[in-house]
């Protein structure tokens, strides 16, 4: 073991350590406070000298029943909590399938798909969006679920199959070969023998996929016009700035609830998640 | 039926057909559509006709779209270069051993979870020209005397999406680079240490060099997510004051949704192409390499 003295532990270790803590998670404080702070405590300027601004001396919620009377607040909570959900399996069926056809199938043009699945998997959302938009108007989808729906795989798609392609790669093949042996077809080999050996990897896929649908802006920004409609990042900004006006209260409201769900979910999968971005940079 | 599924080659298509269709529909076509889109001048509710590179052009020659190009090479090359630094540096404190380093670990990666559009209002917030935290806590450290202009500058705001983008990457880096120092055995450091390296040595010598393969990787990535970025610029400044904070992709969304002038827009978008083609690129190229090994 290196041994290190005392005070190296503190200049090298703690202070830089603190400083990432206070660096990452002060943003997510500050939000917090903001939400539950009246309005009369939140609209202090900067040169006054009686502000408390790191905490709140008479916390409100307020902000939150002005979210909840005045914006399809829930609305938007569920949107994007639904849109988010079936784009994720529509993408982890895919993602499994077409993983499992380039790690297993000897087929002509395998490694050419191969590649080319991993070019869409570094097409950004803002390079397409204007005649997607186009896309999807003449498809009569605007201002439907089912804009996202279809479209957020876009970018799930890749990413699932890469990760499933590289997880069933490292699973041996004498499990499928045995399950042959006794009579099983192909495709009930890969439903019944390998899927179920491969549920960590489709968890990570899965988790990874659900936050990115869950994160996503610009096509929700422009597929979506509807206020009831929309998901949570697009609604927040749209409803909840009014031409100059900043609804500072309800806006930090909003930003934590929306946060939240995602949060939670990350928190309990915390591994699986680690393991989906780490795997979703490897070649 | 059951079996034409024997057939590898039947089950393959089978299996590939309903992803590669998803993606020949919403990402192959809409491509063409854009280089179609980007040599006429169609606008909504106007089909438009054939321009030749007109577009393009006249992209080249627009001061605003010069401004647009140039903070999006500043902000992607500097917020990348503090992304890998810092991402360099926490990794390696999270690679110690310290008391509930699975809590810290985690919480490290909230800003990568949270929504950005969402955790942009924040910064904002905190940036806010009369009400912001920043400028009264500097204030009453007694460090300025009058308020920083942190997004009604442009330069400013430039450094203030730099800084916030690098909050929102630096965990993808810390985590994905973590992954790759816990693969390197700890038994060469200390032979590096036994044979008198110290600390810097130790990690320009043996570490870096063997995370060389997975920092290409992650700052390819970056490279292409900094690069067509919207969201954070979109919320913190929409491309003010005076249009001095656009990205491409911010200024594409103008003039294509905003104006609906889509012809002008999708060759606005196409100018990020060559650049992302190049990462792209370097990326297969590479991915080919490690093939080969």
């Amino acid at each position: 073991m290196l041994i290190e003295r005392k005070w190296k532990k503190w200049v090298f270790f703690y202070v830089p350590m603190a400083f990432f803590i206070v660096f990452t998670l002060f943003p997510f404080y500050w939000m917090a406070v903001t939400a539950f702070r009246p309005d009369s405590e939140l609209y202090h300027t900067w040169r006054q000298p009686n502000a408390t601004p790191f905490w709140t001396l008479d916390p409100t919620l307020e902000h939150l029943h002005g979210l909840l009377r005045t914006t399809a607040f829930p609305n938007w909570l569920w949107n994007t909590m639904l849109i988010a959900i079936v784009s994720t399996v529509i993408s982890l069926i895919c993602g499994m399938f077409a993983g499992y056809a380039l790690a297993r199938l000897k087929f002509r043009g395998s490694e050419f798909l191969g590649t080319g699945i991993f070019i869409t998997y570094l097409v950004p959302q803002t390079l397409l969006f204007i005649p997607l938009a186009d896309i999807v108007r003449g498809m009569q989808l605007g201002n439907t679920p089912w804009a996202l729906i279809l479209t957020y795989p876009t970018f799930l798609i890749p990413f699932c199959t890469w990760l499933l392609m590289g997880y069933f790669k490292t699973i041996p093949k004498e499990l499928e070969e045995c399950a042959r042996i006794d009579g099983a077809t192909r495709f009930g080999a890969m439903v019944r023998i390998i899927f179920p050996v491969a549920v960590p990897g489709i968890l990570s896929a899965g988790i990874f996929a659900f936050t990115l649908s869950w994160n996503e802006f610009i096509y929700a920004l422009i597929f979506m016009s509807s206020a009831e409609l929309k998901t949570v990042p697009v609604g927040v900004i749209s409803e909840l700035v009014r031409g100059d006006i900043f609804f500072w209260g309800q806006l930090m409201m909003g930003a934590l609830l929306g946060s939240i769900p995602v949060a939670i979910v990350y928190s309990f999968f915390v591994e699986y998640y680690v393991t989906g971005l780490t795997g979703s940079v490897k070649g | 039926m059951k079996r034409l599924l024997e057939n590898e080659k039947v089950l393959a298509t089978a299996l590939l057909a309903p992803g590669v269709t998803i993606l020949v529909v919403f990402i192959a076509y809409p491509f063409l559509m854009a280089l179609w889109f980007s040599l006429t001048s169609i606008s909504v509710g106007d089909p438009g006709e054939f321009v030749g590179l007109d577009n393009f052009q006249r992209a080249l020659e627009d001061t605003i779209f010069q401004t647009a190009f140039k903070n999006t090479v500043f902000y992607t090359f500097w917020a990348t270069i503090f992304k890998l630094a810092l991402g360099m540096w926490l990794a390696l404190l999270l690679n110690r051993h310290f008391r509930f380093k699975r809590i810290v670990r985690a919480s490290m990666l909230l800003p990568f979870i949270v929504p950005t559009v969402l955790s942009a209002w924040a910064w904002r917030w905190m940036f806010d020209p009369t009400f912001s935290v920043m400028n009264w806590s500097l204030f009453h450290l007694g460090l300025i005397e009058d308020r920083l202009p942190f997004l009604s500058s442009g330069d400013w705001a430039m450094w203030c999406a730099v800084v916030v983008n690098t909050w929102r990457g630096m965990p993808f880096f810390a985590i994905t680079l973590l992954a790759g120092l816990q693969t390197i055995s700890t038994e060469l450091q200390e032979a590096a240490a036994l044979d008198g390296a110290n600390a810097w040595h130790r990690f320009w010598h043996v570490t870096w060099p063997l995370l060389l393969p997975v920092t290409l990787v992650v700052v390819v990535f970056s490279i292409i997510q900094t690069f067509s970025d919207f969201q954070l610029i979109y919320v913190l400044t929409g491309g003010g004051p005076a249009n001095s904070t656009h990205l491409i992709a911010t200024y594409a969304y103008q003039v294509g949704v905003n104006s609906g002038l889509l012809g002008e827009g999708a060759a606005l978008s196409l100018f990020m192409f060559p650049v992302l083609f190049a990462v792209v690129w370097v990326q297969l190229r590479y991915l080919k390499r490690m093939d080969v090994r």
